[in-house]
This record gives structure tokens, sequence and C-alpha cells, in this order.
């Protein structure tokens, strides 16, 4: 079955934006996406397949109006769901 | 690009997030800054060095078509610098065939090599239609091939990169590997330009 990310050959989604020489983050918190991503990676928390299932199984609508970096933020978010931060001692 | 959330929302998402995977001894503040720092190190440049050494050296060229990772080693370059060690299979224009390159699926690029991808790679609009209608998108990238010239779109995967080695322009004889490599785009190496 494929899901919304599989886009090969659709039509309607108009023309191209081409941004000549565009920066490779808009904004800080897309650079942060990504190393919180690459970070967990590295670290095999998750690996490279589970986080591009992770967006790929974006409820359609969600995924098509969320951004490149929305969708990893997602995706980050989903996987690590579970990870707590450790509690300090004077935590209680 | 710009989804239905603010910057400034997400922004402050983001930052919930890393505190909460700092927090948990998941990463820390200098292991981002270094892995940021190492991502932008990547460049359209480091492609255009691979380029201007095919271009002047045929044996090179050769080794480069055979197995770009190990050719990369020859020029102190590697695709081990992204998310994960990836595989590169560069795929060389010539005066009949044009190469481009798209991940239908989502955004496969040698980021490791090349750096980030351009924001148009990334979109809906490029992915669904470079496959079907290669030619009217490179026209619309101001790329229009003669009717003769075969287009073929490479569609990457997770595990394999591709580059696009672009013809050397005419009239370049007299030029150094230098100039060479200032001659090529980051659109060059993706195919949606000539060079």
């Amino acid at each position: 079955m494929s899901r919304i990310n599989d886009v090969g050959g659709q039509s309607g989604f108009g023309l191209v934006a081409v941004e000549p020489d565009g920066p490779p983050f808009h904004a800080d918190w897309e650079a942060r996406v990504y190393a919180l991503n690459v970070a967990m990676l590295r670290r095999g928390v998750y690996n490279l397949d589970q986080f591009r299932d992770a967006i790929e199984r974006m409820p359609p609508a969600e995924y098509l109006a969320a951004s490149y970096y929305e969708r990893w933020l997602v995706g980050v978010e989903s996987l690590t769901a579970s990870a707590a931060p450790e509690l300090r001692p004077d935590d209680g | 690009m710009t989804g239905h959330h603010s910057n400034s929302e997400i922004a402050v998402r983001v930052r919930r997030l890393e505190e909460r995977l700092i927090g948990a001894g998941l990463t820390s503040d200098d292991q981002l800054d270094g892995i940021i720092g190492q991502i932008l190190s990547g460049s359209p440049a480091n492609g255009a060095r691979v380029v201007a050494r095919a271009w002047v050296d045929p044996a090179f060229r050769e080794r480069l078509l055979v197995d770009a990772n190990r050719a990369l080693d020859e020029l102190g370059l590697s695709m081990s610098t992204g998310p994960q060690p990836q595989r590169l299979t560069v795929v060389a224009n010539s005066a009949t065939t044009h190469n481009v390159l798209v991940c239908t699926l989502c955004s496969c690029y040698p980021i490791g090599l090349l750096g980030p991808s351009p924001s148009w790679y990334k979109s809906e609009a490029y992915r669904s239609r470079v496959v079907r209608e290669p030619r009217a998108v490179l026209a619309e990238f101001g790329l229009v091939l003669p009717e003769a010239t075969e287009i073929v779109v490479h569609d990457t995967s997770a595990e394999s990169r591709h580059m696009v080695l672009p013809m050397r322009p005419g009239g370049t004889a007299g030029l150094g590997e230098a100039e060479l490599a200032a001659l090529v785009t980051r659109e060059g190496l993706i195919g949606t330009a000539a060079v």
C-alpha cells in the first residue's frame, strides 16, 4: 500500500518553486531539529528506517500541511516520546 | 516552504524537545553544535572538486564511475559526515544522455558530501513531476535539452545516493582544475542545470 509520501508521478502539486542558492536552513530551529535527529541516530535510539517510517505514517493531511523540517520534528518527537528527563535526587 | 504552524510556535516545540532529550542524557548542546557545524561544512564545492578532477584526469573519471566512494578518498572527501555513511554512485552525462536526480519518497541526497539539499529538491512538486515530465521540469529550471537527448531520471534510495557528472563545457581547454571547479553548480550536480 502506498503512503502519502509516495508522490512520484502524481499530478496536482503545481510548479517547482526554484530558489537559487537558498540557505540550507531557513530558521535556527530547522538546524536544531536536523542535529537532534542525527544525535538520536548516532546514539542508536532509533535507526534511519524507523525515522523515515515515523514521517511516512503521518496522517496525509498533516503530512501535506507540514513543512519539511516540521515533518522531521514530528518524527523525532514520536520516536523519543518515551525518553523522559532523568530524575535528579532533589526532584524527590 | 512554510507549514501551518508559525515559526515561533515550532521553535518553542523544538526547544522543549531539545531540553527533554538533553535532560534524558541522550545528547548535549556541544554535540548538537558539532553536528550542525559538520553538516554545514558539506558543500557543493566538494562535488565541484570531484567533477573538475574527472574532467582533467580520465583515469580518475574511470575510477569514479566504477567506485565513487573509493575515488572520493583520493581527494580526502567522504560520504560519512551525514546521518549515516552512504554509498555514492556517479552518473555521467554525455552528448546523448542527460541524468537528473530525485528522491520521490522523501529527500535522499548525498548530504554528507554536498551539504543540505535545496528546498525545491524536497518539495512535492519536484518529486512528483520530474519522473513524469522531466523535460518540462528541466525547462522550468532554464535547462532546455534537444529532443534527441535522452533524459534518465534516477530515483535515489536510502542506501545509495547519486551525483551527476556534467559534461565539460566547450572553450575550457586552457583552464586549471580550480577554475573548472568554479564552473560547476549544485544544480549541475543534481542534473537540473547543464553544469
